[in-house]
């Protein structure tokens, strides 16, 4: 029997409707807009100016703190403006807009194909190139890798385990980079691996994607230390803590970080970004994101530059359908609704998705019924249906010994229940007060 | 870009799941026990079912209308099911009005007071029965024997229930073996050849409805089987110690209404506890409750009085037990 995690989970239609499709170039845009925050922590601090003359792979904003990550020009040309400009959060956020000219790339990236296979850089000069490189987790949740990379003292890494399970319906992007840059992969893996000083990676990929498990399964053979654990298809096993449990069986204590288990998660699109940065000198801004639909003509996998507009992506699979009510960057699980075509793609999409009234629209909430389906179906072992009741009621206190704070909002509650509750939606403006709470006692 | 789009949180997809589908999902898992009955009884059991559930649709939309002005839900599936198991709760000779009263009990005091679906806590369709059961006990426990479309509703011939058999006898000092030997076989009981209510009678075609219920993921194995297990065990320990004494594990799961009760009405959604763990105590308790009334009660029958004590219990079970946290700090 194929390894999944341990607690609750859910099968959604998988609808990968674009997994067929190769990876293809996105026209660069005429106009790019570049927000600093593109990741979790601090945002990055603007170094350009209006009128400024920029190169592909510039540093254009730098990292202001730790947690937080560079970010480079993906395209030549001129700075318009340094302004506040509606992002794919729907707030007005500071970016830089850059008029395009031409497709100049700073000299010291490599744009050739060939593999570079053999590692120079050291340990520190790793961490410090991914750091530079303003590599971001790929998976959606975008934390800078240099990061995750830098083990706390007292703590060690047994394993890397790689994030290839693409868990969400209808992406494809991981997917189609496996089938068409393993060894690529493989190479960053390595890398990670040096870097974390670690001798075993686990590549973990579900086994609704047969083809990128045996390509991957039979690339690997040629790197010592990686192996492909394939997964049985279980919804959310793209959280970093249901992946450990599923890889290696070991359960992240509440509240605390993988490493606690001995264990680092990355993105299988990040070991990819990653081996560009350090073999490549390719600073992270491009990446591949699937665009898809069910009525959308021709669900694709697209490769573009940071910066590049909502609209153009989907342009370029045919244009929007009549029948779109809802824009959602990321997958149908937990990806964003965007409030307009025009914002830019950023390093953390990882797809766009168009859903139709039928699809997404909320039916009405009725009573609980007390099925307990929430409860069997949630991930983390919580009660979703009490929660969601204390939230109401203000029972912050309750919330907190509930565990609220270990929700780590995959949405399995609110898709299962059906009195169709807004289950997460409580739960969240719970965790909200909490979280407020609990930093306040510090 | 000109049209409007909605922007709500994740997830932006449902399962499409619904009230309405767990519940007509267990009105197909009831149908065979329902047809078989029909079979057993004929007409008295189609005039019981039809009175029952029409009555629980009116009483339902009456209450709803009328008392709390909401907007009736009888299409949700609920009050088919409470009529149904209410049916299934009563011999196929019992009065028409009887049942009319026993429906209102079922759904205004069982259901409705409470808030309606959802909010009750006692299983509804137990709480009608278990009204009748003590305001009535001459015609609810006056069983017509199975003679299939000879069972006439008016005037039917009658005997005992199994567990009356040997309740009675084993008080009149009569051999369990004896009483034993005028008893149906397993077989025939699990097949539902003996006299009994509606629902109670065939084990096989309850079972059937369980496998059903379990494949279409409408409940889960918890409830059932720690029920039935509970009875074998206590049962096979008290026949253990004193064969003479006290009837085998067969004979307890394949009589009264207790595959009824474990499959179908301990499982009610609304009035069972929320985890696993949860779920597994509440039919420990029921399993022992049971046997304890069937064996030392006044009553013949227990698996009503056992579900209706445990429901009041599952506020308390889903308070202090919860389901296992990912990742919980062991101490």
């Amino acid at each position: 029997m194929l390894k999944t995690f341990s607690i609750g989970g859910i099968h959604p239609q998988e609808n990968k409707l674009s997994a067929n499709s190769a990876i293809q170039e996105l026209p660069i845009p005429q106009i790019a807009t570049i927000p600093i925050a593109q990741h979790i922590g601090a945002p990055a601090k603007v170094i350009v100016k209006k009128g400024d003359e920029v190169k592909v792979g510039q540093v254009i904003a730098q990292a202001s703190g730790f947690v937080s990550a560079n970010i480079h020009s993906s395209v030549s040309g001129t700075v318009l403006k340094v302004d506040d400009v509606m992002d794919a959060t729907g707030f007005r956020r500071t970016s830089v807009v850059i008029k395009v000219e031409g497709d100049e790339w700073l000299e010291h990236i490599d744009r050739s194909e060939e593999l570079v296979t053999e590692i120079t850089l050291t340990k520190e000069e790793i961490i410090k190139r991914v750091g530079d490189a303003g590599i971001v987790g790929l998976g959606g949740a975008t934390f800078p890798a240099h990061v995750k990379l830098s083990v706390p003292p007292g703590k060690t890494a047994e394993v890397l385990i790689i994030n290839a399970v693409e868990c969400e319906p209808y992406l494809t992007s991981d997917h189609r980079v496996m089938l068409e840059k393993a060894d690529e992969i493989m190479v960053g893996v390595e890398i990670l691996m040096k870097a974390l000083d670690v001798k075993r990676a686990i590549i973990g990929i579900e086994n609704n994607k047969p083809d990128a498990i045996a390509h991957m399964t039979q690339i690997a053979t040629k790197y010592s230390g990686i192996e492909v654990c394939p997964l049985k298809t279980q919804y959310p096993q793209g959280g970093e803590k249901q992946l450990i449990s599923a890889t290696i069986n070991r359960e992240v204590p509440s509240g605390a970080l993988p490493i606690e288990v001995g264990a680092v998660v990355q993105n299988v699109g990040t070991a990819f970004a990653v081996y560009e940065a350090v073999q490549k000198n390719k600073p992270l801004f491009e990446r591949v994101a699937t665009v898809t639909g069910k009525s959308l003509k021709n669900p694709s996998n697209w490769k573009f530059r940071v910066g590049t507009p909502v609209s153009d992506i989907i342009e370029a699979a045919g244009g929007l359908p009549e029948d779109t009510a809802k824009i959602v960057g990321g997958g149908p699980m937990m990806g964003k609704a965007l409030v307009s075509v025009d914002v830019p793609l950023t390093k953390g999409s990882s797809g766009l998705l168009l859903l139709a009234q039928e699809e997404t629209a909320r039916k009405a909430t009725k009573a609980c019924i007390r099925c307990g389906k929430c409860v069997s179906v949630c991930p983390m072992g919580l009660e979703p249906y009490l929660l969601m009741v204390l939230a109401d009621k203000k029972e912050y206190e309750r919330l907190e010994k509930d565990a609220v704070m270990d929700c780590i909002e995959c949405g399995s509650c609110s898709f299962t229940c059906p009195a169709t509750r807004p289950l997460l939606d409580y739960i969240r403006l719970g965790k909200g007060k909490v979280g407020q709470i609990m930093r306040s006692r510090k | 870009m000109n049209t409007k789009v909605l922007v709500a949180p994740s997830p932006h997809i449902h399962s499409g799941d619904s009230i309405q589908k767990n519940m007509y999902g267990v009105v197909y898992a009831m149908l065979p026990a329902l047809l078989l009955s029909f079979f057993y009884f004929g007409m008295g059991a189609l005039i019981v079912t039809l009175t029952a559930v029409a009555s629980c649709y009116l009483f339902e939309f009456l209450i709803q209308k009328y008392l709390l002005k909401v907007e009736p839900s009888i299409n949700d599936g609920s009050a088919l099911i409470t009529g149904i198991l209410l049916a299934f709760n009563m011999p196929a000779n019992l009065p028409i009005w009887i049942i009319i009263i026993g429906a209102l009990v079922a759904i205004g005091v069982g259901k409705m007071t409470f808030g309606g679906l959802g909010n009750n806590v006692f299983n509804p369709a137990l709480v009608g029965r278990v009204f009748l059961l003590i305001s009535f006990p001459v015609q609810m426990t006056s069983w017509p024997k199975a003679l299939g479309f000879e069972t006439s509703y008016f005037d039917a011939a009658t005997g005992a229930t199994p567990l009356a058999i040997i309740k009675e006898g084993l008080k009149k000092g009569d051999s369990l073996t004896d009483l034993m030997s005028q008893l149906p076989s397993s077989t025939d009981m699990f097949l539902g050849n003996m006299g009994g209510s509606l629902g109670e009678v065939a084990g096989a075609a309850l079972v059937l409805g369980l496998i059903y219920m379990l494949v279409k993921k409408i409940i889960t194995w918890h409830i059932p089987v720690s029920v039935i297990a509970t009875v074998a065990i206590f049962s096979g320990i008290l026949n253990l110690s004193n064969p003479e004494a006290y009837a085998g594990p067969a004979f307890h799961i394949l009589t009264g209404g207790l595959l009824l009760g474990a499959i179908f009405m301990a499982t009610d959604y609304v009035t069972s506890p929320m985890s696993n763990k949860g779920m597994i105590i509440y039919g420990i308790g029921i399993g022992i409750l049971t046997v304890v009334i069937r064996v030392f009660g006044a009553y013949p029958e227990g698996v009503s009085f056992a579900i209706l004590i445990m429901n009041a219990f599952v506020p308390l079970i889903n308070v202090s037990v919860k389901p296992k946290r990912f990742g919980e700090k062991r101490k």
